[in-house]
C-alpha cells in the first residue's frame, strides 16, 4: 500500500496553490515518527461506499486536503467516499436526525461530546484508536477524554483535532499601561483591564449567547477560581463558594470591558479587535490569521501576541479545546470500510499535510504530530500546539454526558455570569438558578 | 324520418353501474370530497400537533426515547423562573408590538388611502419590510443594534456629536427588550397597513359624502364611519397579528438568542432553546404547548371583543 503523497500527487489531486504551499514542503520534510505497529486486520466489504458529514472548513486548504485525502483512499481501496461539509451550527441537528432515524451518513465528525450523546447508536472504534495510539506516541489527554466512553477504555469517537481560544492582545498597548503580558492572577488581570479601560483601549470578552467565546469565558472564569460544574462523581456543584468568588470577580471586571459584551456573539470580539476598539480578548487562531493575511490589518497582527488563558487559582491554564470528533454509526452497511477510512485519514501521510494546511487552527490529538511543520513556523501560532494536552473540558471535572453538552448549548453558565455582570442577579441568586437548571439536565445522567 | 324509441320496460331494466350508483350515494360523496382535506390536515396539522402534545407529557431527549411522565414537565416549568420570564416578555412583546403595529399601520393605511402621485409604487414600497425574509431583516437590525458598529450610534456620536459613547442597545434587559419590539413593529407594519388599506377601500364613499353633508368633522367621520366599518377587518388582522407576534421566533433568535441574561426569551425561542439546542425535547414541547392557552385567549378576546361588538350588529340585535 502506497501511503505517501508527493508534490506531484498533490497537484494531480487538484489541490489549490495555497494548500500546496502550506503542505507540500512539510510532507517532504516530515520528522514525525511512526512506530511499526501491526495494522488491524479487517476486510473491507465488497462494493462499499461511504458517506461522511463534517463541519465546514475554516480555511480553504482544510477542505482541499481533506478531499484529496479521501480521493486518495478511494484510489487505493476502490471505496467511494462522499464527504459533505455542513455549517457548524447544523452538525448537531443533522447528527440527531441521523441517530434517531438510523439512516444517513455512515460517519459524522461532530464536536467534542457528541459521541457521548449518541453512544447507543455508535460502533466502537477501539481497534482503530489503539492502533493509532501505539503508532503515533499515544492519544493526548483531551482526545482521550472526548474519545473514550466514561470510566472505560472503549473508544466511541475518534478525535481529529481541537481548536482553542487563548488570549490575544495588543503588545504595544499593554506595554503602554505597564504590562508585558497578561498577569496570571485575578487581581493582576483586573488591574490590567482597569488600566486598559482608562487608556481607552479596553478588554472585551463575550458574555452573550456565544457558543464558543461565551462559554470559553464563562468556563475560564469558573475554572480559574477552582469552581466547576460537576465533581468527579458527576454531582452538580455549580452553586459553590468558588463559583460565588468567580461571579464576584466577573462583577468587578465587567465594567472595565467595552460596552455591549453581554450581547456579543462569536464574531463580535473578532470585529472589535480588528477595528482596534479593544486591545485584549480571547479567540482562536483565526483572528490572528485574518489580520495577518489582510495588508490593511497586518500591522495589528504584528503587534498581537497570544497567551494561554491565565491560571488564576488553577495549577495549569484552564483552557478546553473544541474538538472534532468522528463517529461511526451502527446503521452503516460498511463498518470495516468506514474504520479503514478513519484510520487512513489519521495516518501520517494524510494527517500531517492536513494538519499543516490548517495553519494551526486544528491541533493534533496524537502526540507524535507535535513535530509537524505547522508548529515550527510562526511562533505566534505555536501556542496552539498543545491544545489537546488540556485536562479541562466541557463538563469538567465530571463524566461527559448528554447533559454536559446541553448546559453548554443552553448557555447556562454564560447567562449566570451575564446576570451577575449586569446586576440583574446577585452571585448567590445566579448560582442558585444555574444549579436548578443544571440539575434538571443532569437528573437522568448518573 | 323514423324515430326509434326504447320501450318503457327496457328503460326500467337499464341500471346505472355500481360505480355511478356509489358516487350518487350522498354520504359516500361527502366522505370522498372531504377525504383529501382531512388527509392533509391529519398529516400536516393533527399529527405534528398531536406529537408535540404527546412529547410534552414525556421526558424525551434528543437521542433517547422518552417515557410518559404526566404533568412533570409542566410542574417543572411552573417552578422555572426563566419560563415565567418568557411568559412575561411574550405578553409584553405581543402587547406593545401589536399596539405599535396597529397604531402606525392604521395611520399608514389612512395615508395610503388618499389619492396622491405614484400611489401604487409607494404602496409596493411599503410592503418591502414584509417581503424581505425575516432573518435578513433580523441581521440588518443586529447590525443597527451592534454595540460597536451601530449606524445609530455612529450618527449620534460621530456625526451629530450628541452623545459621547455608543448606545448599548442589547447589553441590558429593558433596552434589549424594546429594541426587539421596535424591530418587530417595523417588520409588522406593512401587513397591518396593507390589510387595513384593503378594508378602507371597501367603505362606500357615499357614507362620507352623507356625513359631510350633515356637517361631520374629520374626527367624527373617522369615529362614526371609518372605525366601525373597519372593525371586522381590524379584528381579523389583530387576531393574526397577535398570533404572529406571540409566536415570533426568528427576530429574537437571530438578534439576541434570548440574551442578555435570558431576558429576551419568548416562549417560542425558549422552547427551541430547551428542546433542540438543549436536547430536552419533552420540556421544549411542553413550553410550546404552554403557548396554546395564551393564543386561544388572545384569539377569543380579539374575536369577541372586536368582531362581535353589539353596536356593529344594530342596537336591537340581542
Amino acid at each position: 500500500m502506497r501511503n505517501d503523497i508527493t508534490r506531484r500527487d498533490a497537484l494531480a489531486l487538484g489541490l489549490s496553490a495555497a494548500t500546496f504551499a502550506a503542505t507540500g514542503a512539510a510532507a517532504q520534510t516530515s520528522t514525525i515518527k511512526a512506530a511499526d505497529v501491526p495494522t488491524p486486520k479487517r476486510e473491507i466489504e465488497k462494493g462499499a461506499t461511504l458517506r461522511m458529514l463534517r463541519p465546514v472548513r475554516f480555511v480553504q486548504a482544510d477542505e482541499d486536503v481533506f478531499r484529496a485525502n479521501a480521493a486518495k483512499f478511494t484510489k487505493e481501496t476502490g471505496v467511494e467516499v462522499k464527504v459533505d461539509f455542513v455549517g457548524w451550527e447544523d452538525i448537531n441537528q443533522q447528527t440527531a436526525v441521523t441517530s434517531n432515524s438510523g439512516a444517513g451518513p455512515d460517519i459524522i465528525i461532530g464536536f467534542s461530546d457528541a459521541p457521548h450523546i449518541y453512544i447507543d447508536k455508535l460502533v466502537e472504534l477501539t481497534d482503530v484508536a489503539d492502533y493509532l495510539g501505539k503508532r503515533y506516541g499515544g492519544w493526548l489527554p483531551l482526545a482521550q477524554r472526548y474519545g473514550k466512553k466514561n470510566k472505560s477504555d472503549a473508544w466511541i469517537g475518534l478525535p481529529f483535532g481541537a481548536t482553542a481560544g487563548p488570549l490575544i492582545y495588543r503588545k504595544s498597548i499593554l506595554q503602554s499601561v505597564g504590562f508585558d503580558k497578561v498577569p496570571e492572577d485575578h487581581a493582576g488581570i483586573l488591574d490590567l483591564c482597569q488600566k486598559l479601560h482608562k487608556a481607552g483601549k479596553p478588554a472585551g470578552f463575550a458574555l452573550g449567547n456565544a457558543k464558543g467565546d461565551g462559554n470559553g469565558f464563562a468556563n475560564w472564569a469558573l475554572w480559574s477560581h477552582n469552581a466547576s460544574l460537576l465533581d468527579e462523581e458527576g454531582n452538580v456543584i455549580i452553586n459553590s463558594k468558588e463559583t460565588i468568588a468567580a461571579l464576584n470577580w466577573v462583577k468587578q471586571i465587567y465594567p472595565t470591558f467595552i460596552a455591549g459584551t453581554t450581547s456579543w456573539n462569536d464574531v463580535s470580539n473578532n470585529r472589535a479587535y480588528s477595528s482596534q476598539e479593544i486591545s485584549l480578548t480571547a479567540n482562536g487562531v483565526s483572528l490572528y490569521f485574518s489580520l495577518k493575511n489582510d495588508p490593511a490589518t497586518k500591522a495589528i497582527a504584528d503587534d498581537s501576541e497570544h497567551q494561554l488563558l491565565p491560571k488564576g487559582l488553577a495549577k495549569v491554564s484552564p483552557m478546553a479545546g473544541l474538538t472534532l470528533n468522528a463517529m461511526l454509526f451502527k446503521h452503516s452497511q460498511y463498518p470495516n470500510a468506514a474504520k479503514a477510512f478513519l484510520q487512513f485519514m489519521l495516518e501520517k501521510d494524510q494527517y500531517e499535510p492536513w494538519l499543516n494546511a490548517n495553519s494551526g487552527y486544528w491541533s493534533q490529538p496524537l502526540a507524535a504530530y507535535a513535530e509537524a511543520a505547522v508548529w515550527k513556523g510562526d511562533p505566534k501560532v505555536s501556542i496552539f500546539k498543545d491544545t489537546m494536552n488540556s485536562t479541562y473540558y466541557d463538563g469538567y471535572k465530571g463524566p461527559i454526558s448528554t447533559a454536559t453538552g446541553a448546559v453548554s448549548a443552553d448557555y447556562v453558565l454564560i447567562q449566570m455570569c451575564s446576570a451577575v455582570a449586569t446586576g440583574a442577579a446577585t452571585p448567590e441568586a445566579a448560582a442558585a438558578e444555574a444549579e436548578q437548571r443544571c440539575k434538571r439536565y443532569f437528573r437522568r445522567q448518573r | 324520418m323514423s324515430v326509434t324509441t326504447l320501450s318503457s320496460s327496457a328503460l326500467a331494466h337499464r341500471q346505472p353501474s355500481w360505480l355511478v350508483r356509489l358516487f350518487d350515494y350522498k354520504p359516500f360523496l361527502i366522505v370522498m370530497c372531504l377525504a383529501p382535506a382531512i388527509g392533509l390536515l391529519t398529516v400536516f396539522l393533527t399529527y405534528p400537533l398531536g406529537l408535540g402534545i404527546w412529547l410534552a407529557f414525556t421526558d424525551t431527549t434528543i437521542g433517547r426515547r422518552g417515557v410518559y411522565v404526566g404533568l412533570e414537565n409542566f410542574q417543572y416549568l411552573l417552578t422555572d423562573p426563566l419560563w415565567w420570564n418568557a411568559v412575561f416578555y411574550s405578553v409584553v412583546y405581543t402587547g406593545i408590538a401589536t399596539f405599535g403595529k396597529f397604531a402606525l399601520g392604521f395611520w399608514l393605511a389612512l395615508l395610503l388611502n388618499n389619492h396622491f402621485p405614484f400611489k401604487s409604487l409607494l404602496r409596493a414600497i411599503i410592503l418591502l419590510p414584509w417581503i424581505v425574509p425575516t432573518v435578513l431583516s433580523a441581521l440588518a437590525f443586529w447590525w443597527i443594534y451592534d454595540p460597536q458598529f451601530s449606524i445609530i450610534s455612529y450618527l449620534l456620536v460621530d456625526v451629530l456629536h450628541w452623545r459621547s459613547s455608543n448606545i448599548d442597545f442589547l447589553g441590558s434587559p429593558w433596552p434589549a427588550r424594546f429594541s426587539l419590539i421596535a424591530a418587530n413593529i417595523w417588520r409588522g407594519i406593512p401587513f397591518v397597513a396593507i390589510s387595513l388599506l384593503a378594508g378602507l377601500q371597501t367603505i362606500s364613499p357615499s357614507l362620507y359624502e352623507a356625513a359631510m353633508l350633515d356637517g361631520a368633522s374629520a374626527w367624527q367621520r373617522f369615529r362614526y364611519i371609518t372605525f366601525p366599518m373597519m372593525m371586522p377587518i381590524l379584528a381579523i388582522v389583530m387576531t393574526f397579528s397577535i398570533i404572529f407576534t406571540f409566536t415570533d421566533f426568528q427576530l429574537v433568535y437571530a438578534i439576541t438568542r434570548g440574551g442578555p441574561g435570558n431576558s429576551t426569551h419568548l416562549l417560542a425561542t425558549l422552547a427551541f432553546q430547551r428542546g433542540i439546542a438543549g436536547g430536552e425535547l419533552g420540556e421544549g414541547a411542553a413550553i410550546a404547548v404552554s403557548m396554546i392557552p395564551f393564543l386561544v385567549f388572545a384569539t377569543l378576546f380579539s374575536y369577541f371583543g372586536l368582531a362581535r361588538r353589539k353596536w356593529q350588529q344594530g342596537e336591537d340585535n340581542d
